[in-house]
């Protein structure tokens, strides 16, 4: 497979019809794929003609620490041309998961992809790189993923980092983070990259940042944290469902009672829709049949950073650094609010006993007025 | 009738709070109450027991509208005082928040010495606030600041409003909304505390120095003795107004 897509790289649209996708199911395929990036409808032509003219992407998907959940998930994407070729067909000369081949062979096809794709290949990463112990904690023939992401990453056109690992270092980089494990924007400096977090990435979210990259030759619109805009602008909250509820004050209190069958907002019980970036609320999940939410367990934030460390699943704003995880700001604040009442009642004690003269006198001049006044 | 002649003191009428302090004081403190009280049903509702429908109830989204609108208030009044902090008078002067001499640093620790570790001594009358308490006025102008930030940094992404757009760079800078809204909850137990420390300071200073400064926020005068008020004057470097 690997040498062949070396030999000759046909276009999308050969690659389709040799699969047995009709041309109908193409167009559906991009006009699917338009309507996900956020296009406008004369936008569909455009994404046909790139997907008809346009050679194969040659596309290198590394994996480091990671639990491979993006790979799953995307080829779990609702259309199957997504799954079957884009996977297949997006020319995926080197990924670990679903290469045919294997030892020297694999690393031929990559070193093939590097050297013949130089400056035109797509760098897929999946989870993040250990720095710790010079990076001997995740080494692949006999490799470190540190060196092998440089070498990789230098002939590349653009970085794609794929699920929270790489974007923000997930599971891995929680505290203590005994790897050091770290993302591949902290790494690669002076690359184009996406980040598209997530655990894992929605699907179609996946396909579309690739399509884009396919049909326009170049990065889709980023917003400050170098996610893709037309996924990442919306919080979870903003588009869910639920979210008349969260305004009307109607809330699960826990996950058996009455509210939580009616179906209301579950804000009260850790959702973490509120602080989220994702499309979950718009695209959901498996074929758009649902997401957490609607299957009535709140959003726990996995898009986000440092996800694992902010604060429990199931409860809100839980976590008060230097205090433990157990801590909440108002456990804290009430602490110290009782404190600051008992320091400032023995302020006013002492008041009373070291400045009784001062007091004595001021009180003695006011009840000597008030005597010299007449009735 | 009187046994012993007291020290009778002449006091001398200070305006130390202008007209436009006094309104952003108490502007201040109300927004900051309505910010605080919506702001702990908006991180932990309350439920609130009602026949109506669901689509007949809008509670939360109230109380955010409640919020918004207070912190707008918040907002550009805590400006119009930086503001006020370069044309106002002596006592509402960004030198008095700010040290700039070793007098302010000298001032500080005698107050110290004085009202917090209540040694014997000299008393420190002061006309304005004291150094103490200027400086810690300067840190809640930064928790101003940080509740500014956060807070509208929180609101930017949904708001299509340019004025919230301008904080967008917020959450990116703190890596997301929930570190953010962390601190934003955090430095609100900072406004309560520091409430209840500057409410008991005020009684206190009443008490001591009886010279009207709890009513001092009222009617913007001060009533200084005398002889503090001619040591005053006397200073060669007093800052002109």
């Amino acid at each position: 497979m690997n040498n062949k897509t070396v030999q000759q790289t046909p276009t999308y649209l050969e690659e389709f019809k040799r699969k047995g996708y009709s041309r109908k199911d193409f167009l559906k395929f991009c006009t699917l794929m338009a309507a996900y990036l956020g296009l406008e409808n004369s936008a569909i032509g455009q994404v046909v003609q790139a997907m008809t003219v346009k050679p194969r992407l040659p596309v290198i998907w590394l994996h480091f620490q990671e639990c491979t959940c993006c790979s799953e998930s995307f080829i779990r994407s609702s259309h199957p041309i997504v799954a079957d070729v884009l996977l297949d067909q997006i020319s995926l000369d080197y990924s670990e998961t679903l290469m045919a081949a294997s030892g020297f062979q694999a690393e031929e096809a990559m070193k093939n992809t590097m050297t013949k794709y130089k400056g035109e290949y797509i760098l897929c990463v999946e989870g993040s790189v250990p720095t710790a112990a010079d990076g001997v904690y995740c080494m692949i023939g006999g490799k470190t993923s540190m060196q092998i992401l440089e070498e990789a990453a230098e002939g590349a056109k653009a970085v794609i980092a794929w699920g929270s690992c790489a974007s923000n270092g997930c599971v891995q980089a929680a505290k203590p983070n005994p790897t050091s494990a770290t993302p591949i924007h902290k790494l690669l400096k002076g690359k184009p990259l996406i980040k598209v977090p997530g655990c894992p990435p929605i699907g179609e979210v996946m396909a579309g940042v690739i399509v884009h990259v396919v049909t326009f030759g170049r990065l889709p619109e980023l917003d400050g944290l170098g996610r893709p805009k037309a996924f990442y602008s919306k919080r979870v909250h903003d588009t869910c469902y639920r979210r008349p509820y969260y305004d009307a004050g109607l809330y699960v209190e826990s996950f058996d009672d009455d509210n939580a069958k009616k179906g209301y907002c579950l804000y009260k019980v850790g959702c973490k829709g509120p602080s989220t970036y994702n499309a979950c609320g718009v695209t959901k999940w498996n074929n758009g049949v649902s997401f957490p939410i609607q299957s009535g367990h709140g959003c726990f934030g996995c898009s986000e950073e440092n996800y694992w460390d902010n604060g429990r699943i199931y409860e809100r704003a839980s976590a008060f650094p230097g205090f433990g995880i157990e801590a909440t700001a108002d456990q804290v604040g009430k602490v110290a609010l009782g404190v600051t009442a008992v320091a400032l009642g023995a302020h006013a004690v002492m008041t009373n006993v070291r400045k009784k003269k001062l007091i004595k006198n001021l009180e003695k001049e006011g009840r000597d007025s008030e005597h010299e006044l007449k009735d | 009738m009187a046994t012993q002649k007291s020290t009778v003191h002449k006091l001398r009428r200070v305006y130390v709070w202008e007209q436009p302090v006094r309104i952003y004081h108490w502007l201040n403190a109300l927004v900051i109450i309505v910010l605080i009280a919506t702001g702990f049903y908006i991180a932990d509702p309350l439920v609130i027991q009602s026949g109506k429908e669901p689509s007949q109830r809008f509670v939360m989204g109230w109380v955010r509208l409640i919020h918004f609108i207070a912190s707008y208030i918040f907002f550009f009044n805590f400006l119009f005082r930086i503001y006020w902090g370069f044309v106002g008078n002596k006592y509402a002067n960004w030198k008095q928040f700010i040290p700039t001499s070793r007098k302010f640093f000298k001032e500080m620790w005698h107050v110290f010495k004085m009202d917090i570790l209540m040694l014997r001594g000299k008393e420190h009358m002061s006309v304005g606030h004291n150094a103490m308490a200027g400086f810690i006025y300067f840190f809640t102008f930064i928790a101003f600041l940080v509740q500014c930030l956060t807070g509208f940094g929180l609101y930017a992404s949904m708001s299509s409003s340019w004025f919230p757009k301008l904080f967008t760079w917020v959450p990116y800078m703190f890596g997301g909304d929930i570190f953010l809204r962390q601190v934003h909850h955090w430095t609100m137990w900072f406004f309560i505390l520091f409430a209840v420390i500057h409410v008991y300071l005020v009684f206190y200073h009443d008490y001591v120095e009886g010279r009207g400064e709890m009513s001092s926020m009222g009617g913007g005068w001060k009533f200084i003795e005398e002889d503090v008020f001619t040591q005053n004057k006397e200073l060669p470097n007093a800052p002109k107004s």
